[in-house]
């Protein structure tokens, strides 16, 4: 279980995380969601390890993480925008991440899966961005690790890799993989999510279960769902030009 | 930190650049050991291109492929690695492929013309010495500063500038004081002021044994003696690696605590 | 010159004379009856010929106070260690040295002690060898001698302990050929002698100078090797000096010269090659000279003239490699610059005529700057000072502005 507990950040002036609790249930999917800026990759890269917090802990399976790296072994993590040097082929790429990680790996059947066998012997720099993409999905996706955290897993793919990814996704899940993901694709998170997490300026401003949300709203669209909770925080404060932030959304 | 350097290594083995680099040293030194009149002649001019070009290519490549490897380096940082590993193996990576190019380019030439057979060895050992830990320093001092400054633009603009300080403002500095004070006993100052700077100290390590000290009257004999005795040998060398490892250091402390 | 050959001709007229008389040759053997040269001489008379076996000679100071011929057979040794006074004293004239080994004469404060002291006329003394002898060979107040064809090798320390070579004092034409000198304090020395003629030495790891000339006139040398002494050759206050077809290599350290010239006037320094010298040519106070078709390469300083010289000409010179041509600390033109070849000369020559177009400036900022304050040296080679040399160059400001070969050659002088 991941564990979340006061977490604060600052960069410069700007507030991105005002103290967020969190706790991640294990073997569930968990979407986080928010508008640009809330603070999703923050937190994110937080359990990573990526950005240090001001203030606050960290825990997985109730062992602090901060300042650690030994328990990255059991992340895998998917960034948002990948790249790697220019001039390592696929193939070099994997046996790295295989050697760095030591760990077992079942890199041909993603492989097989995402349809990159011709690029292996290829170098990154020669790559479109859509391969780059599933490459990066390989890399994070082919060790086995009980947590699995996604920065925005679907950009840059094509549908039929879509498909793909949210049943391996299901398949790891099946597994008792705990995974968190972010995105603004609201229908993937209809489809996969267990949980949902909604952060707003630095707070949690909703967590619970997908259905949870879809009740309290009174409405059995998610999409529609969240756009409501936005509207309504936001009129609260602002009183005016609500669907103004609805745009903001970029759903 | 030794699998991140092999992989930054094997990627620059794969880069244009380094054999650009490579075969530039490559030009340059077999065409001037072919038109210099002497084996000495030759060295003294790759004084010269050594004190000026690695520091300029250490800076700008060195900012160049920071940037470059920035997102490389956020996987890096996910994956169970300590950050000291990772960012002391990339530097490590660059730093020991261009000093190799280096080695390698000027250095074969060199073995072409038998230089192990010449009263200019050693010269030309103290000179592809100087120039890999001129190398390990601008790459370093290159990466601080990449680090520092998220801006490209800025970061590129800071290491040009300090590249321009050290090899060309810093001697302007350094006549300005020796004219403003020529009344004063300068000896110990102007050996002082030499040594701070690392590419001052790299040309004089080199040039003592070449020209320079017999130029100098009483002065040089003083300085040539010193540096050439095991106490100089080993402070110009300490203040080397001082250069090296201060940077250094500073660039793993930060990297330590930056939000990526 | 003149009176030198009627010197040599004297000489040899005495000789020839007193063989045609009646010579004897007397025979010196360690084994046989008579077996000191201090003896031979005693028993010879004027004309003969002393013949000496080898062996080791351990005798008191050898007057020769008779014109004979004292030649060695296979380097016979004359041992000097342990004794307070000169090996071989020549105090006659037309005496001949030839083929001796003399050695360990002894250091002394006081007495310039040496292993041939010529106090006599018209003497030769040639084909010797001198090891470790603290003054090797030292005429004084005499004329017409020729000193050939020794070797001279002392072991110098320091130039307080250590004497000279070839020491010549108060001497008239006298003539020093083909001679090597080594190791001593300076190689040739010369004080208050004039018409010597220096030619074909060799003189190499000497202290302080390879030759020395001190209030001496009217000399020369020529077709010598100055190599790796403290100063090739120092010239001081002396006048009519000629000096040509010399080497100058290799005196490099923090005080060395190829030639160093100090109050001297009237002199030609003309074919000498200056090679790796800290300094080529020192001049202080140094008047009326001509440097022509000298070649100077690779010397830290070609030409280091101070502002005290003036009415010098330097033409048809190479220039080449020096990491200076020129240092002078003069602020302006006293001297003539014509006609050389300087490598790093950048000008061009529209009308191929071999003579380039703009003048050629051979006191750029950086030498300028050395001269003023020595330290600023380190800078040397430097990037800064690369483009302060440029700079300068395009807008002078501190180099003095007339200070240039207005004529300089395109092309190498071939020799």
């Amino acid at each position: 279980m991941i564990k979340i507990e006061n977490i604060t950040k600052k960069f410069g002036r700007l507030d991105v995380l005002k103290g967020i609790d969190l706790e991640i249930s294990p073997g569930k999917i968990t979407a986080i969601l928010g508008p640009n800026g809330s603070g999703k990759s923050t937190l994110i890269k937080s359990v990573l390890g990526m950005v240090i917090p001001d203030s606050g802990n960290i825990s997985i399976d109730g062992v602090s993480v901060l300042g650690d790296w030994k328990y990255r072994n059991k992340i895998s993590y998917l960034p948002q925008i990948a790249s790697f040097p220019e001039n390592l082929t696929v193939k070099n790429l994997i046996r790295m991440l295989k050697d760095i990680r030591q760990q077992p790996a079942n890199e041909s059947f993603l492989i097989s899966l995402f349809k990159i066998e011709e690029f292996l012997d290829k170098r990154i720099k020669h790559l479109s961005g859509g391969t780059r993409q599933k490459v990066n999905l390989l890399l994070a996706c082919m060790f086995n690790n009980p947590i699995i955290i996604l920065d925005e897993p679907t950009t840059g793919l094509d549908p039929v890799s879509v498909v793909n990814l949210k049943n391996l996704i299901r398949q790891q899940k099946e597994e008792g993989t705990t995974i968190i993901f972010t995105t603004h694709i609201m229908s993937l998170v209809d489809d996969l999510a267990d949980e949902i997490v909604f952060l707003l300026e630095g707070n949690i401003h909703y967590q619970g279960t997908k259905e949870q949300l879809k009740e309290k709203n009174k409405s059995k669209d998610l999409e529609l769902a969240i756009a409501n909770m936005l509207v309504e925080k936001k009129e609260i404060k602002l009183d005016s030009k609500p669907f103004r932030y609805v745009e903001s959304l970029a759903i | 930190m030794w699998k991140v350097w092999q992989y930054s290594a094997y990627d620059l083995l794969r880069s244009r650049w380094t054999y650009i680099y490579f075969a530039f040293f490559l030009i340059v030194s077999f065409s001037l050991l072919r038109m210099s009149s002497s084996l000495m002649m030759a060295v003294v001019s790759l004084v010269n291109i050594v004190n000026i070009l690695i520091p300029l290519i250490g800076t700008i490549f060195g900012a160049i492929y920071f940037y470059n490897s920035r997102e490389f380096m956020e996987l890096l940082i996910s994956q169970p690695l300590k950050r000291r590993s990772l960012f002391l193996g990339h530097y490590l990576g660059l730093a020991s492929s261009l000093a190799g190019s280096f080695l390698l380019g000027m250095g074969i030439p060199f073995v072409f013309f038998r230089i192990w057979q010449s009263d200019q060895f050693g010269n030309f050992l103290s000179l592809m010495f100087t120039g890999i830990l001129l190398t390990f320093i601008f790459v370093g001092i290159a990466y601080l500063i990449a680090l520092l400054n998220d801006n490209k633009v800025k970061g590129f603009g800071i290491a040009i500038v300090v590249w321009l300080f050290m090899v060309v403002l810093y001697d302007g500095l350094f006549i300005l004081l020796l004219v403003a004070f020529e009344d004063y006993p300068l000896e110990k100052f102007s050996l002082a002021a030499s040594f701070l700077n690392p590419v001052d100290l790299s040309r004089i390590f080199v040039m003592l044994k070449l020209d320079i000290a017999a130029l100098m009257g009483y002065t040089g004999a003083v300085f040539s003696k010193f540096l050439g005795s095991s106490n100089g040998i080993f402070l110009s060398v300490a203040l080397m690696l001082i250069w090296i490892f201060v940077p250094l250091l500073a660039y793993l402390r930060i990297a330590r605590k930056k939000d990526f | 010159m003149r009176k030198l050959l009627f010197g040599l001709l004297g000489a040899f007229m005495l000789i020839g004379v007193g063989s045609f008389a009646d010579s004897d040759t007397i025979r010196v053997s360690r084994e046989g009856k008579l077996n000191s040269i201090s003896t031979a001489i005693q028993q010879a008379k004027d004309g003969d010929v002393i013949l000496i076996s080898p062996g080791i000679y351990d005798e008191q100071e050898v007057v020769v106070d008779k014109s004979v011929s004292i030649i060695g057979i296979d380097y016979p040794v004359l041992e000097g260690a342990g004794k307070k006074h000169d090996v071989l004293i020549v105090k006659h004239d037309s005496v001949i040295i030839n083929g001796l080994r003399i050695r360990n004469v002894q250091t002394d404060y006081i007495r310039d002690l040496s292993a041939i002291n010529v106090q006599a006329n018209h003497c030769i003394v040639e084909n010797n060898r001198l090891d470790n002898t603290f003054f090797g060979i030292y005429l004084q107040k005499c004329r017409g001698n020729i000193v050939r064809n020794n070797i001279v090798e002392g072991e110098a320390k320091n130039e307080i302990s250590s004497g000279n070579a070839v020491h010549l004092w108060y001497c008239q034409n006298t003539s020093v050929i083909n001679n090597s000198f080594k190791n001593h304090r300076d190689g040739i020395y010369l004080e208050f002698s004039d018409s010597i003629e220096i030619t074909n030495n060799v003189s190499e790891g000497n202290l302080r100078y390879g030759l020395h000339f001190m209030f001496s006139n009217h000399n020369v040398y020529s077709g010598n090797t100055f190599k790796s002494n403290g100063a090739g050759v120092a010239v001081m206050f002396s006048r009519h000096i000629i000096m040509k077809n010399n080497d100058f290599t290799s005196n490099w350290g923090s005080a060395s010269y190829g030639l160093l010239l100090k109050e001297i006037y009237d002199g030609e320094i003309t074919g000498n090659r200056f090679t790796s010298n800290t300094i080529g040519i020192y001049g202080e106070s140094a008047n009326r000279l001509i440097v022509a078709d000298n070649d100077f390469e690779r010397n830290g300083w070609a030409l280091r003239i101070l502002g005290s010289c003036a009415d010098n000409t330097f033409t048809h010179n190479n220039f080449i490699g020096n990491s200076f041509d020129l240092g002078t600390n003069a602020s302006q033109k006293t001297n003539v610059y014509k006609n050389n070849f300087w490598a790093s000369y950048s000008g061009y020559d529209l009308n191929h005529d071999g003579v380039g177009d703009v003048p050629y400036k051979p006191v750029n900022l950086f030498s300028y700057l050395v001269e003023r304050i020595p330290q600023s040296i380190l800078l040397h080679r430097g990037m800064f000072i690369q483009v302060l040399n440029y700079a300068e160059k395009v807008a002078p400001i501190f180099t003095p502005e007339d200070l240039a070969d207005n004529a300089p050659l395109m092309k190498k002088i071939k020799r």
